[in-house]
C-alpha cells in the first residue's frame, strides 16, 4: 500500500529526532570517564588562553612515592590548593622541581601539560564526590 | 518542498551527533576487555540504539558502563583530543597491562604491586635508591552497628607516604584520639583526603572494614 509522501518524511523525521536524542543520552555522561585521579588545575590557565593542566596521578606514582610531591615538594592535598604558576614552575618549585630536563622533560613542552578541554573546571576526576550518582554540592566539580 | 527541509535538517543533526557514536563504538572495541562484565557492557549500547523507544527504560539509569573505563586521553572527556599534546600522552592501559588489577579505582591493586616490585617509586625525587622507613603498627577501630571493625595499617601507608602527610594535620597522633565517620569518609575528611581521590576509592568497603567482630561485646562500640 503506498503512503503519502509527507508521511513518511515526517516518520523519518522523527526517527532521525528519536535517534538525536538516544545520541545525546549516550554522549552526556562521557564528563567523567577520565583515569581515576586525573587533577585538573584550572585557576588562572583559561582566563590567560592556555589550556588547563592536567595532572596524571597514576603515571607518577609509578615512579614516585606520594612523600616525594606531597611532603618534599610541598604540594597540598587540594586540586588547585598550589596556586602553581609558570614563573613558580621555571623557578624550579611544583611541577619544576622535576619538570626541568634533568629528572623529567622541561617546561617548553607545554602542550603536554596544557592538554586539558578549555573550560574545564579544577577537579579530581572520579572522586567519590563526582562519582555519587545524586550530585552534591556544585555538581561534581570541586572547589 | 519546504516540508523537506525541517528533514533534512534533523537528518543532518542527527548524523553530526552521530558522528560521536563512532566514538563510543570504539570504545568497546578500540581496548582490549580487561573484565568479564566489560563484555556484557558493550552489548547495551547497540541495543538502546536498536530500539530508542525502550531507551527511558534501560537497564542501568545511573550506573555508569563498563566500557568507559581507563580510557585513552583522547577519548576521556577532559584532554582535548585537538590538542597535540594529548596524542602524545600515554594510555593508562598499556602501562597497567604488567599490574596486578583490582576492582575499583584505577583499577590496579598499588599495595601488591609495590609488594612485588612490578613498580617501583621513587622515596626521593633525585636519588633511586632510598628507601622509606616501614612503619608496622596497626590501629583496630571499633566500629558501632554491623560492619566489620576498621583496621588501619601503617605498614602500607608508609610505603607510600611520609609521617607528616598524615600527623597532625589529618590525625592527631593518639589511637581513639580522632573522630572519623563514613559520612566524613565520603565529604572527602580523614581516610577520605585520599581515598574516593587518589587511594582505593570508598566502595572498597572490606579493605578498610577488615576485621570480623568478636562477639555481641564488640557491638556495643567504645
Ligand atoms: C610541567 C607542566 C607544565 C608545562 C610544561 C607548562 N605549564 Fe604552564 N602551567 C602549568 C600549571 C600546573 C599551571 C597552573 C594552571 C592553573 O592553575 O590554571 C600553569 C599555568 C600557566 C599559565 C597561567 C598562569 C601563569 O603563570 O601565567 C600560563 C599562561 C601557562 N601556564 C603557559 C605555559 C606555556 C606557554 C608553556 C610552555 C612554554 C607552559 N605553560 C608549560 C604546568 C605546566
Ligand atoms: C609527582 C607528584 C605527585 C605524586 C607522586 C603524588 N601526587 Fe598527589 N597531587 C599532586 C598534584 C600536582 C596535585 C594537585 C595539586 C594542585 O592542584 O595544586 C595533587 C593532589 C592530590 C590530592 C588532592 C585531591 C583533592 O582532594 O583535591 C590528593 C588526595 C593526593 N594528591 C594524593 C596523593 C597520593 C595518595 C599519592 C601517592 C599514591 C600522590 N598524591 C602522589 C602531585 C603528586
Ligand atoms: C617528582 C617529580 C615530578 C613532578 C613534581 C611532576 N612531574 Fe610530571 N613527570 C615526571 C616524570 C619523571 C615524568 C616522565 C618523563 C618522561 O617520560 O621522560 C613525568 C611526566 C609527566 C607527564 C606526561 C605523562 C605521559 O603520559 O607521558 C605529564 C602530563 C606531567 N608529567 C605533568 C605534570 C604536571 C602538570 C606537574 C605539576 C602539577 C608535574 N608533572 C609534576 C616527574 C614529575
Ligand atoms: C595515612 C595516614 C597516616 C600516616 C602516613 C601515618 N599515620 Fe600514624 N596514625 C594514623 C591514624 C589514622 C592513626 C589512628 C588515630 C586514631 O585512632 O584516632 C595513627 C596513629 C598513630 C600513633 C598512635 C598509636 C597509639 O597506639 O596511640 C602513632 C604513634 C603514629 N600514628 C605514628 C606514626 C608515624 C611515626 C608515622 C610515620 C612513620 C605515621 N604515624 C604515619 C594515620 C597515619
Ligand atoms: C594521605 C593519604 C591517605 C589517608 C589519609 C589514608 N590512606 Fe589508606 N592508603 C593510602 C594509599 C596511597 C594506599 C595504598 C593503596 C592505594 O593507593 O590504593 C592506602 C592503602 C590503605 C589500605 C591497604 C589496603 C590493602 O590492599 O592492603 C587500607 C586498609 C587503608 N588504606 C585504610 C585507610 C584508613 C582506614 C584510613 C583512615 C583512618 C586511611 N586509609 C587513610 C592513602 C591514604
Ligand atoms: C578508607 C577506609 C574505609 C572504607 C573504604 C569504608 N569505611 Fe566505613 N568506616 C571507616 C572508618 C575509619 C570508620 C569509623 C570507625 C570509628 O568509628 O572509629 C567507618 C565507619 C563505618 C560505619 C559506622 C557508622 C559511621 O559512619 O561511623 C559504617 C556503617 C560503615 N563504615 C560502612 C561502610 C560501608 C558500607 C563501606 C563501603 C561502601 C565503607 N564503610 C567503606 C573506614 C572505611
Amino acid at each position: 500500500m503506498k503512503q503519502v509522501p509527507w508521511v513518511t518524511r515526517v516518520r523519518r523525521g522523527l526517527t532521525a529526532l528519536l535517534f538525536a536524542v538516544v545520541a545525546i543520552t549516550l554522549w552526556t555522561p562521557s564528563d567523567s570517564r577520565a583515569e581515576y585521579g586525573d587533577i585538573v588545575i584550572n585557576n588562572y590557565a583559561d582566563a590567560a588562553g592556555m589550556r588547563p593542566a592536567i595532572f596524571p596521578h597514576w603515571f607518577h606514582r609509578i615512579r614516585f612515592r606520594c612523600k616525594v610531591c606531597h611532603a618534599d615538594l610541598g604540594f597540598q592535598f587540594k586540586a588547585g590548593g598550589n596556586e602553581i604558576t609558570m614563573l613558580k614552575i621555571i623557578d624550579g618549585q611544583f611541577c619544576g622541581a622535576c619538570h626541568n630536563g634533568e629528572v623529567a622533560w622541561s617546561v617548553e613542552n607545554c602542550d603536554l601539560c596544557h592538554s586539558g578541554k578549555p573550560n574545564t573546571p579544577t577537579q579530581v576526576h572520579e572522586s567519590t564526590i563526582q562519582k555519587l550518582a545524586v550530585p552534591v554540592g556544585q555538581g561534581g566539580s570541586k572547589k | 518542498m519546504t516540508r523537506r527541509i525541517p528533514t533534512l535538517l534533523l537528518t543532518v543533526f542527527a548524523a553530526t551527533l552521530f558522528g560521536s557514536a563512532p566514538v563510543i563504538a570504539q570504545d568497546a572495541k578500540g581496548k582490549p576487555a580487561p573484565a568479564a562484565p566489560a563484555a556484557a557492557a558493550p552489548a547495551a549500547a547497540p541495543a538502546a540504539a536498536a530500539a530508542p523507544a525502550t531507551d527511558v527504560n534501560r537497564f542501568n539509569r545511573l550506573l555508569k558502563p563498563a566500557n568507559q573505563r581507563n580510557l585513552p586521553p583522547m577519548q576521556d572527556g577532559i584532554h582535548d583530543p585537538g590538542s597535540e599534546g594529548t596524542a602524545a600522552l600515554m594510555p593508562p592501559l598499556s602501562a597497567f597491562e604488567t599490574l596486578p588489577r583490582s576492582n575499583a579505582g584505577n583499577r590496579v591493586n598499588w599495595v601488591k604491586a609495590l609488594e612485588d616490585r612490578a613498580i617501583n617509586p621513587r622515596w626521593d625525587r633525585v636519588d633511586a635508591n632510598a628507601a622509606p622507613v616501614v612503619m608496622d603498627l596497626n590501629i583496630v577501630r571499633e566500629v558501632k552497628g554491623s560492619m566489620p571493625d576498621v583496621v588501619y595499617p601503617h605498614k602500607q601507608h608508609t610505603e607510600w607516604l611520609d609521617c607528616s602527610n598524615c600527623h597532625p594535620a589529618i590525625f592527631i597522633p593518639q589511637k581513639g584520639a580522632n573522630q572519623i565517620s563514613m559520612a566524613a569518609i565520603l565529604l572527602g575528611q580523614k581516610c577520605g583526603v585520599c581515598h574516593g581521590k587518589v587511594a582505593f576509592p570508598v566502595s572498597e568497603c572490606r579493605l578498610c572494614h577488615s576485621k570480623k567482630k568478636d562477639g555481641p561485646v564488640a557491638r556495643s562500640g567504645q
